[in-house]
């Protein structure tokens, strides 16, 4: 192989990494300040996170090190202080830290998904809707989209009984399933996950983490926040402690 | 989705003789999106919306709307329409009031105020449809039906009058009124205040149904951050006439950087 061959070949590898890559995090710094307190509490110093298609990121560290803030910096739900948060966004790249909100809620439509703990919602609103509204606002059929809730309903044992009902009404466990269904029901290319098998039975777990390794099998890229050990030992490539960018 | 922007306001501000309604705020309003004004009582945001909505002519600043067709190229021809015009400086009364009846709505906190009284359901609903140009009385009888069935209301109640309607369905049924003429933007004035909480949620659930449906553009006032969380796209913040911060509605909801927005958001039962 002749050098220019070789540099050639380097160079497409790289390249080809580099399209690999979902989301890249870095130079991002947090603080709070509190002003009725009169005090500012820094948390993240230039944290880091690099996420790429079909792998799994674990956010580890104490409690208290700043795992969920950094994930909800890399949701673009908290303001960045500095730093860049780059997501993928069709072809381009959006930096939530500096992208106008409808640039974010656009993100947050096609390319970025978020499973969290709690559940915020209309009043009266079937679980069925709840479940479809992320694939309809993402461009699927109506019908196309209930299909496919109501099939993740029934992976997750909510009784079709309950589907056309709010699930403000729900047991908490029941409401996590609902928030999981709804969070990994649009396929989204990058996904952010909040302990997303805290509060399930043994058997909705086993369903949760097929969902989720379906996912990244499809070929999304995961960042998430893991207590459950063994969920994280199933799921993550790669682990980032959080703990390194104490501010 | 979210669209390219429809109406701006530069440096608007009303003032009542030496009382401040509002001041210096500077604001813009894309197609499709859905932004909350919060605050406290007094803190001008009902003043703010009437300047937004072509309706109180401000003391200072400019509200600024785009012309219709906002997809067309711009025309180079010298006579065409100017893309941005101030709704108060540019627009003659006449323009100024067409735009208001066929452009804009606005739905007030008292359904009284934006409902006729002593007409019928089906002649609120058909009423504006008539001021931009429908004239079949069959065809508008047959669409405020819809428009009834639309807002959950039986659509044996069509002739009935509002005055004989619960609060929630008077409110619904003003929404179905202002609805009707298919505005481009919705200006809203506490539209679930006064309303029982479970009427509340029926209504809330109803406006996110409705704005997502037609694509409205909607300027929300409401002093309930949880109202707020669940329509809006975007909030701002306003206190003693001012801005004082604003942003993506969960940003400024969960993280709070202002003192104000911060003790606003401290101080809410739950969100």
């Amino acid at each position: 192989m002749t050098d220019r061959a070789s540099a050639r070949r380097s160079e497409e590898a790289a390249r080809a990494a580099a399209a690999e890559v979902r989301l890249r995090a870095s130079g991002v710094c947090k603080s709070f300040t509190l002003h009725a307190q009169g005090v500012t509490l820094p948390v993240l110093r230039d944290a880091a996170v690099t996420a790429r298609r079909g792998a799994c990121v674990a956010l580890t560290g104490a409690s208290g090190a700043g795992k969920s803030t950094l994930l909800r910096l890399l949701y673009g739900n908290y303001r960045i202080d500095r730093g860049r948060v780059a997501v993928r966004h069709g072809d381009g790249w959006i930096d939530l830290a500096t992208a106008e909100p409808h640039e974010v809620l656009e993100a947050r439509r096609l390319s970025l998904g978020y499973v969290s703990q709690f559940l915020r919602v209309i009043p009266r609103v079937p679980a069925l809707s709840i479940v479809a509204e992320p694939m309809i606002a993402a461009g699927s059929a109506p019908e196309a989209a209930e299909a496919r809730a109501a099939e993740l309903l029934s992976r997750l044992r909510i009784p079709e009984r309950l589907w056309p009902l709010s699930p403000l009404t729900f047991s908490g466990g029941e409401q996590q399933r609902v928030n999981i269904a709804r969070g990994l029901a649009h396929s989204y290319p990058l996904l952010l996950l909040d302990e997303p098998t805290a509060s399930l039975d043994a058997a909705n777990r086993e369903t949760a983490l097929d969902l989720i390794e379906a996912a990244k099998a499809r070929g999304a890229a995961l960042v998430g926040i893991f207590h459950d050990a063994g969920a994280r030992e199933r799921l993550a490539d790669e682990t980032v402690d959080v703990a390194a960018f104490a501010a | 989705m979210i669209g390219p922007p429809l109406l701006r306001l530069d440096a608007l501000g009303k003032r009542y003789g030496r009382h401040l309604g509002c001041a210096d705020v500077s604001l813009t309003l894309r197609q499709g999106e859905v932004l909350a004004l919060v605050g406290e009582s007094g803190s001008g945001k009902s003043t703010l919306l009437a300047c937004a909505a072509g309706r109180l002519a401000p003391s200072d600043g400019r509200v600024l709307r785009r012309a219709p067709a906002p997809d067309a190229p711009e025309d180079p021809r010298h006579d065409a329409p100017p893309l941005w015009s101030d709704v108060y400086a540019d627009l003659t009364e006449p323009e100024r009031r067409r735009l208001l009846r066929e452009e804009w709505a606005f739905v007030h906190q008292d359904p009284r105020d934006g409902l006729r009284m002593a007409v019928s359901a089906g002649g609120n609903i058909g009423e504006p449809m008539m001021a931009v140009g429908a004239r079949r009385y069959q065809a508008i009888r047959a669409e405020a039906e819809r428009w009834l069935r639309r807002v959950e209301i039986p659509a044996d109640r069509l002739d009935d009058r509002p005055s004989g309607f619960s609060g929630g369905m008077r409110q619904r049924l003003q929404i179905a009124r202002a609805l009707a003429s298919r505005p481009r933007v919705v200006f809203m004035d506490e539209p679930t205040g006064g309303l029982d909480v479970s009427v509340q949620a029926r209504l809330l659930d109803l406006i996110k149904r409705l704005v997502s449906e037609f694509g409205l553009t909607v300027a929300l006032v409401t002093h309930d951050l949880a109202v707020a969380r669940l329509l809006a796209h975007r909030i701002a913040v306003m206190r003693r006439g001012r801005i004082v911060e604003s942003g993506l509605t969960d940003q400024v909801l969960d993280d709070p950087q202002d003192p104000y927005s911060q003790l606003l958001v401290s101080s809410a039962l739950q969100l």
